[in-house]
C-alpha cells in the first residue's frame, strides 16, 4: 500500500472532507495555464460545475451557452474540430443525460476528443430528488465506442484526472459529485486512465469500488480485518476502459467479488465487472447499488442507508459470501 | 483550386452532378434523392466557386469549411467532392455497400474532404458556431464556415440553441444555407410543423437573412459574397429550391425524398437531365 501514498487512518475521525468537483475546478484552472489549447462551455451551471474557476481566468476561452445542452455538446465538437481541446460541463442528469445521441455522433462517431463533465452525479445530490440524481449516466457512456468513462473517488484524483484527460486522445466523460467526501488519496498516488488501483490488499473476497464508494469499501475492510475476514478493496477510477487484469489477477486469489457502486446495478461498474468474469473468470458476484430504482430527496447519509450504499451494507454482504 | 468557371459552366458542372446523384442512388437501391438533386446548385458554387478549398489537400489550414448538417442529402456532397477532385469519381457507385467510404450518412473519419459525422439531425449549426469561436479565440479571419441545413431539419431544438448562440457571440463568419424545399418525409413541411414566417424568425435571433432561388447559380454566389461582407451578426440565406430539381417526374414530390430510383426511373432521369426544356439552362443556349 505503502507507493500508493493513501491516507494512513480511513477511519480518522478527523480525516479531510472536499467534493470532488473542487478537485475539477481546480485542476481545469491548472491545466488551462499551461495549455493554451484547453478551452471551457457550461450551460449555466458555472459555480456548481466549478468550471468558473477556469472562466473568470480565461474569459476568452470560455464560452456560456445557456440551458442548452444539446448545443453544449454538438459546440464542444466543433471547438475540438479547430484543434481545441473542450472541457464541457453541466450536471450529469442533463449532459451526458440529455444530449446523449449529439455525444454519439458528434463527438463519439466523429472521433472528437471533447471532455464531458458531469456534476452532481448520484445520490450525493441528496435534496434536489431523483430528478437530478442521475444514476444512469455511467451506463449511457459506457456503452459508446471511443468514449473513457472516469469516476474520481476523490478531489485530489479528479484533480489528477484532469490533466490526464487533456492529453488523452479520446472523447472523455467525467464524473463528479456535489457533496464533501473523505479525501483518500494525496498529491503522490498514482492516477492513469484505464488503470486500477489495490488500495488494500486481503485473500478473502475482492471489492470493486469506483468514485466515492471506495470510502465506504476501505471503511469494510477495515473493520472486517478485526473479524477475522481479510477484504481486497480495488479502486475503480476507469470504468472504460476497464483495467481487466489488475481485477482477473485480484480474483484468481479469492474467487469472490462484490461490486460497489453509487449507480444502477445494470450497465454500470458492476456491469462492466460481472461481463469481465463471466467471461474470463466466472465467480460469484454481488453487485452493490441502485437496484432498479429512482433517487429521492434526503441527506446523502440518508439516502446510501436506504438504498443500502453504507460500508455497514459491504460488511455484510462480504460476511455472507465469507463463512 | 483555380475557380474561373463561367455561370454557364456552372450549370453544365451540375447537370453532371446530378447525373453522378442519379446513378449513385440507383445502384446503392436506397438513399435520398429529392434533397440531393434540389442541393446540385448549391454544391457546384460552393465547391467550384465559393468555397477556399485545395482538393489535393483537404485539410489544408486555410481552407474554409462546409458542414453538411442534413446529412440525408451526403449524395450531392459525394458527388460534388468527386468532381472536385478530392477522390476518383469512380468511387461514387460504392455509396452506402459493405467496406465503401461514401457511407449511407457521411462519416468524417471515413473520407477526406467531410468535415463532420451527419444524419442524425440538427447538429450542424452549433459545431459551425464551435469552429467559428475557436478561429475568433485564434485571431484566425477570412475563413467561413458554411453549413447546409434542411428545412425539415429546423424542427429540431438544437438548430434553434445554436441559433441563439451565434446571435449572442455575432458569429459573422459562419454562413448558415438553408434549403428550403418546403418537403421533409412525412409531408410538406407547412403540414407537417410550420416553419414559417422563417425570415422572421431568424432575424428575431439575431441573423441577418438572405433570401434567393437555391436553384439559380448567380444567385447562391452573389448571396454568399454579400454575406461574407457582412461582418456585424451571422447570416442565414433562405435558398429556395425545388426538391428533386431537373427531373420531371421528381420535381415538388415529398415522396421522393427518401427514395431511391429504380433501373428504369434512372434511365427516364439521366434522359430527362439532359433534355429537360429550359429547365437546366445551360444545355438549351
Ligand atoms: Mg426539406
Amino acid at each position: 500500500m505503502r507507493e500508493l501514498h493513501l491516507v494512513k487512518d480511513v477511519l480518522a475521525k478527523d480525516i479531510v472532507l472536499e467534493a470532488n468537483r473542487k478537485g475539477f475546478g481546480r485542476g481545469l484552472l491548472a491545466i488551462g495555464k499551461i495549455n493554451e489549447n484547453i478551452v471551457a462551455a457550461c450551460a449555466d451551471l458555472t459555480e456548481s460545475t466549478q468550471i468558473h474557476l477556469f472562466a473568470e481566468a480565461f474569459p476568452e476561452r470560455f464560452i456560456e451557452v445557456g440551458v442548452a445542452e444539446q448545443n453544449l455538446a454538438t459546440l464542444g465538437s466543433g471547438l475540438s474540430a479547430m484543434g481545441k481541446i473542450p472541457f464541457i460541463s453541466s450536471y450529469a442528469a442533463f449532459s451526458p443525460g440529455r444530449n446523449w445521441e449529439q455525444i454519439r455522433t458528434t463527438i463519439c462517431l466523429n472521433d472528437r476528443p471533447v471532455k464531458i463533465v458531469g456534476a452532481h452525479a448520484g445520490l450525493y445530490t441528496g435534496a434536489d430528488g431523483a430528478t437530478h440524481q442521475v444514476l444512469e449516466d455511467i451506463a449511457l457512456m459506457r456503452a459508446l465506442p471511443n468514449m473513457a468513462v472516469i469516476v474520481p473517488g476523490d478531489s485530489v484524483e479528479a484533480e489528477k484526472a484532469v490533466a490526464a484527460m487533456a492529453n488523452d486522445h479520446r472523447p472523455n466523460y467525467l464524473r463528479l459529485t456535489r457533496e464533501p467526501t473523505p479525501v483518500l488519496t494525496t498529491s503522490k498516488t498514482p492516477f492513469e486512465i484505464g488503470k486500477a488501483y489495490v488500495y488494500a490488499e486481503g485473500k478473502d473476497l475482492t471489492v470493486i469500488s469506483t468514485g466515492v464508494m471506495t470510502y465506504q469499501a476501505m471503511v469494510a475492510a477495515e473493520h472486517l480485518f478485526k473479524e477475522g475476514i481479510d477484504l481486497e478493496v480495488i479502486h475503480v477510477p476507469t470504468i472504460k476502459p476497464l483495467d481487466s487484469l489488475t481485477i482477473l489477477h485480484s480474483v484468481h486469489k479469492t474467487k469472490k467479488v462484490i461490486t460497489v457502486e453509487e449507480h444502477q446495478i445494470n450497465g454500470g461498474l458492476g456491469g462492466a465487472v460481472a461481463e469481465l468474469l463471466a467471461e474470463e473468470f466466472p465467480v460469484p458476484v454481488k453487485r452493490i447499488g441502485v437496484r432498479d430504482k429512482f433517487g429521492q430527496s434526503g441527506k446523502p447519509d440518508e439516502l446510501l442507508e436506504h438504498y443500502g450504499l453504507t460500508s455497514k451494507h459491504i460488511m455484510a454482504q462480504a460476511r455472507k459470501m465469507v463463512k | 483550386m483555380t475557380k474561373s468557371l463561367s455561370i454557364a459552366e456552372l450549370e453544365q458542372k451540375a447537370t453532371e452532378i446530378r447525373e453522378s446523384i442519379i446513378r449513385m442512388l440507383e445502384h446503392a437501391g436506397s438513399g435520398h434523392s429529392a434533397g440531393s438533386l434540389g442541393l446540385a446548385d448549391i454544391f457546384t458554387a460552393l465547391y467550384f466557386d465559393i468555397l477556399k478549398c485545395e482538393p489535393k489537400k483537404p485539410d489544408w489550414d486555410g481552407r474554409d469549411i462546409l458542414l453538411l448538417s442534413n446529412g440525408h442529402t451526403v449524395p450531392v456532397q459525394y458527388a460534388a467532392l468527386a468532381h472536385a477532385g478530392y477522390f476518383p469519381k469512380g468511387e461514387l457507385i460504392t455509396l452506402r455497400r459493405f467496406g465503401s467510404r461514401l457511407q449511407g450518412h457521411p462519416e468524417r473519419t471515413k473520407l477526406p474532404g467531410l468535415e463532420t459525422t451527419s444524419g442524425p439531425l440538427g447538429c450542424g449549426l452549433s459545431q459551425a458556431a464551435g469552429m467559428a469561436l475557436a478561429m475568433r479565440m485564434d485571431k484566425i479571419t477570412h475563413r467561413w464556415v458554411y453549413v447546409v441545413m434542411g428545412d425539415g431539419e429546423l424542427d429540431e431544438g438544437n438548430i434553434w440553441e445554436a441559433a441563439m448562440l451565434a446571435g449572442k457571440y455575432k458569429l459573422s463568419n459562419v454562413i448558415g444555407i438553408i434549403d428550403r424545399n418546403n418537403i421533409q418525409i412525412d409531408g410538406p413541411t407547412e403540414s407537417v410543423m410550420p416553419l414559417e414566417n422563417l425570415h422572421e424568425k431568424w432575424e428575431a435571433f439575431g441573423w441577418h437573412v438572405l433570401e434567393i432561388d437555391g436553384n439559380n447559380m448567380q444567385e447562391i454566389i452573389d448571396a454568399c459574397a454579400l454575406a461574407r461582407s457582412i461582418i456585424e451578426k451571422p447570416v442565414v440565406i433562405i435558398a429556395h429550391t425545388i426538391p428533386g430539381k431537373g427531373v420531371d417526374f421528381m420535381e415538388y414530390d415529398f415522396h421522393w425524398h427518401g427514395k431511391a430510383p429504380n433501373k428504369e426511373e434512372a434511365k427516364k432521369a439521366l434522359n430527362e437531365l439532359r433534355t429537360l426544356k429550359g429547365k437546366i439552362r445551360s444545355e438549351h443556349e
